[in-house]
């Protein structure tokens, strides 16, 4: 039963590589889209990992974009530097990058064994301006000024695969024991606890695994932009990130990957709409939230998908 | 419960497809082919914190269209201007570049800010198509072959003023910058080394971080430091709040700045009996008497009911170099352009300049001086 749903998944991953390869190829994609597939892939991990944090362990939290910058910085400094080939440099980097991230889950996983709700959101939101404002006033990591001279190396191909993994990695995580345990501290903590599971170990866990595709997508990110500025790693992209999970749905990975992929292009679509975008990319927001939470119209997405369901049977 | 997943994966992908499909069907005329029209693409920020400097950049760079195709264009081709918006994030600033390069440009005025530009840069050099900053002013944005700039870079501001401020007479300097800020730290670094390499000493060195507004400390420390003068590489919004404080503590030194200095006059509400004689580089000043600047200041103010500032005027210079690289070339291939860059001489509001091989503009500086609430140009 489990094998068959993982051959279709594979199946399914492949077609959909497929798909994009032939759009590329055939240069039916123009290259404002083809443009847009890796930060679409570093989006999906960003929310996928994201999603491990908020919507499984039902933890807050508000740092996404500094773990991603953690690994950003690690992976990047490390091919500005290390000027071996790109076959061998790239994968390095990614590991480079995730394993920093991945230091970082690890102390701030620790004040989340103490800490709930908002007080772990401050936590993790103090953790996120504080690395920006080291990596302003670093001067090795180019400073305010940014991380320059990274090579543009990363394509749609390697954002496809490191998403794929990511997703792969994450939703087996979730559907193993390790990712009922975690579901379990996020339900009821003290009921988890008196179960046996081990809880202080599990919240690492969650928090490393998550920080370590965030830096992951980082390093992919950098090697996209072949510049890394400070001022990026925001609170803002740490929002942004977070919407993309909330409206997704909480702990609903296949939600965070269409969510991420829809706020990645939307804005972009939306173009030719000039200075009306930002009015309407709200609107498209709270439409999309109310046609994800609203009862009714859950009640409505839930009739028609299932008539497609039968159709489809 | 599993089909429902599975349909949402395909959702997802069929979505992909779906906005995909709808893109511009770019025509590809950016290369070579000779048409009616020149396009000319151009990047910043139209919305977001730095909104204003985008903003400037196209405006002036539409006046400068408008004048060259009302005078029968460059080479008999029209010119139009596509601006598109990257609210000063690299990303989307890479995004725009792809969307302009889909509706088919010539060569591109962008981006406007250092980070961007050089994201930008690091794809355009793939394309080869021509690539100059109005005012991208860290050193990298110049970096690829095909990248060329219209504004100084921060390094050579603070050279500049390093030389202006010791031919001025001043030997002892203190300084307060923002070492959060690249562009106030490019010339601070620059600054302090030639001034000491003049024969020049720092007083005093302070520093601040982007959003301070006292700065008591820092001027305390800077009035009893036995400074004879005090340089700001600052933008203005933070000059007016130091030159006040710094009056309010006694302090009774002569001012010098950098072009972010541009519009602290405004920001003072005119009163500048506090700074009267202080002295700024400045590529352009919209009170400047050349008949030229007079004529572009007064189609800005009517077109778009603002002050131009020295954003406006990169801009406009940009598309003047443009039409003049197409002209020199005689053929609007990206190779042609990008030799024809070198040979040209572009007189424009921020003086006469032209290019080296590095992309780097050869242009004398001018400066301002603040007297009794205006600025008066002195080359």
């Amino acid at each position: 039963m489990k094998n068959k749903k993982n051959i279709l998944y594979a199946v399914i991953a492949v077609v959909i590589f497929a798909a994009l390869f032939a759009l590329v190829n055939l240069g039916v994609l123009s290259r404002q889209y083809q443009g847009l597939l890796v930060p679409i892939g570093v989006n999906v991990m960003l929310a996928v990992s994201l999603n491990l944090i908020v919507g499984f362990l039902g933890e807050l939290s508000l740092g996404h974009a500094g773990f991603m910058s953690v690994g950003a910085y690690a992976g990047c400094l490390f091919t500005v530097h290390a000027n071996l080939p790109v076959f061998v440099e790239l994968p390095l980097a990614f590991i480079i990058g995730g394993a920093a991230a991945a230091v970082f889950g690890l102390i701030i996983g620790i004040p989340a064994l103490r800490l709930k709700g908002d007080y772990l959101a401050i936590v993790t939101l103090g953790f996120g301006e504080i690395i920006r404002s080291v990596f302003n006033s670093l001067d090795i990591l180019g400073g305010s000024g940014g991380l320059k001279g990274i090579d543009k190396s990363s394509n749609y191909i390697m954002a496809y695969v490191l998403a794929v993994i990511t997703i792969l990695v994450i939703a087996n995580l979730i559907n193993s024991r390790h990712g009922r345990a975690i579901k379990a501290i996020r339900d009821n903590v003290i009921a988890a606890e008196s179960v046996g599971v081990n809880v202080v170990y599990y919240k690492i866990l969650a928090f490393v695994l998550s920080a370590f595709f965030a830096g992951v997508a980082g390093v992919l990110y950098g090697h996209n932009l072949a510049i890394l500025k400070p001022a990026t790693f925001d609170f803002n992209k740490s929002i942004e990130i977070l919407v993309m999970v909330v409206l997704g749905g909480m702990g609903n990975i296949p939600g965070s990957i269409i969510a991420a992929v829809i706020l990645t292009v939307l804005p972009e679509a939306m173009r030719s709409l000039a200075d009306y975008r930002m009015l309407f990319y709200a609107i498209a927001l709270i439409v999309m939230m109310l046609f994800s939470s609203n009862p009714t119209l859950v009640a409505f997405r839930q009739r028609v998908f299932k008539k497609k369901a039968k159709e489809v049977k | 419960m599993k089909l429902k997943r599975v349909l949402a994966l395909l959702t997802a992908g069929l979505m992909t497809v779906g906005f995909a499909g709808c893109s511009n069907g770019g025509s590809e005329n950016g290369d070579g082919t000779e048409s009616a029209t020149f396009k000319i693409g151009g990047i910043g920020p139209l919305t977001g914190d730095a909104a204003s400097y985008g903003t400037s950049v196209k405006n002036g760079a539409q006046i400068a269209v408008d004048e060259i195709n009302a005078a029968g264009g460059a080479n008999g081709m029209q010119l139009e201007l596509i601006f598109e918006d990257d609210e000063c994030d690299e990303e989307k600033s890479v995004n725009a570049y792809n969307t302009l390069m889909d509706q088919g440009i010539g060569a591109l005025v962008g981006a406007t800010t250092s980070g961007c530009s050089i994201a930008v840069s690091a794809v355009s050099e793939a394309d080869g198509i021509l690539q100059i900053t109005p005012s991208g002013s860290a050193a990298d944005c110049t970096k690829a072959a095909n990248a060329f700039r219209i504004c100084f870079t921060d390094p050579v501001q603070g050279q500049t003023m390093a030389q202006y401020i010791i031919d001025k007479g001043y030997k002892n300097a203190a300084i307060i910058y923002d070492n959060g800020d690249e562009y106030s730290k490019g010339i601070h670094d620059a600054f302090v080394a030639e001034f000491k390499e003049l024969g020049g000493g720092i007083a005093a060195d302070e520093s601040f971080t982007s959003g301070d507004v006292d700065f008591n400390t820092q001027l305390t420390k800077i009035k009893s430091s036995g400074a004879d003068c005090i340089f700001l590489p600052i933008y203005y919004s933070e000059v007016a709040k130091i030159t006040d404080q710094g009056a309010a503590l006694g302090i009774d030194l002569t001012y010098f700045g950098c072009d972010g200095w541009d519009g602290v006059i405004k920001q003072l509400n005119g009163d500048t009996t506090n700074i009267n004689g202080a002295t700024f580089l400045t590529p352009f000043v919209s009170t400047d008497t050349n008949e030229k600047v007079q004529n572009f200041v007064e189609t800005y103010k009517t077109e778009y009911n603002a002050e131009p500032d020295q954003f406006a005027a990169d801009g406009y210079d940009a598309v003047y170099a443009v039409k003049l690289a197409l002209e020199q070339a005689g053929d609007t291939s990206n190779e042609a352009l990008i030799a024809a860059m070198t040979q040209i001489t572009v007189d424009g509001l921020t003086g006469e300049m032209t290019f080296n091989e590095n992309g780097e503009p050869n242009k004398s500086a001018k400066f301002a001086v603040i007297e009794n609430g205006a600025y008066t140009v002195v080359e």
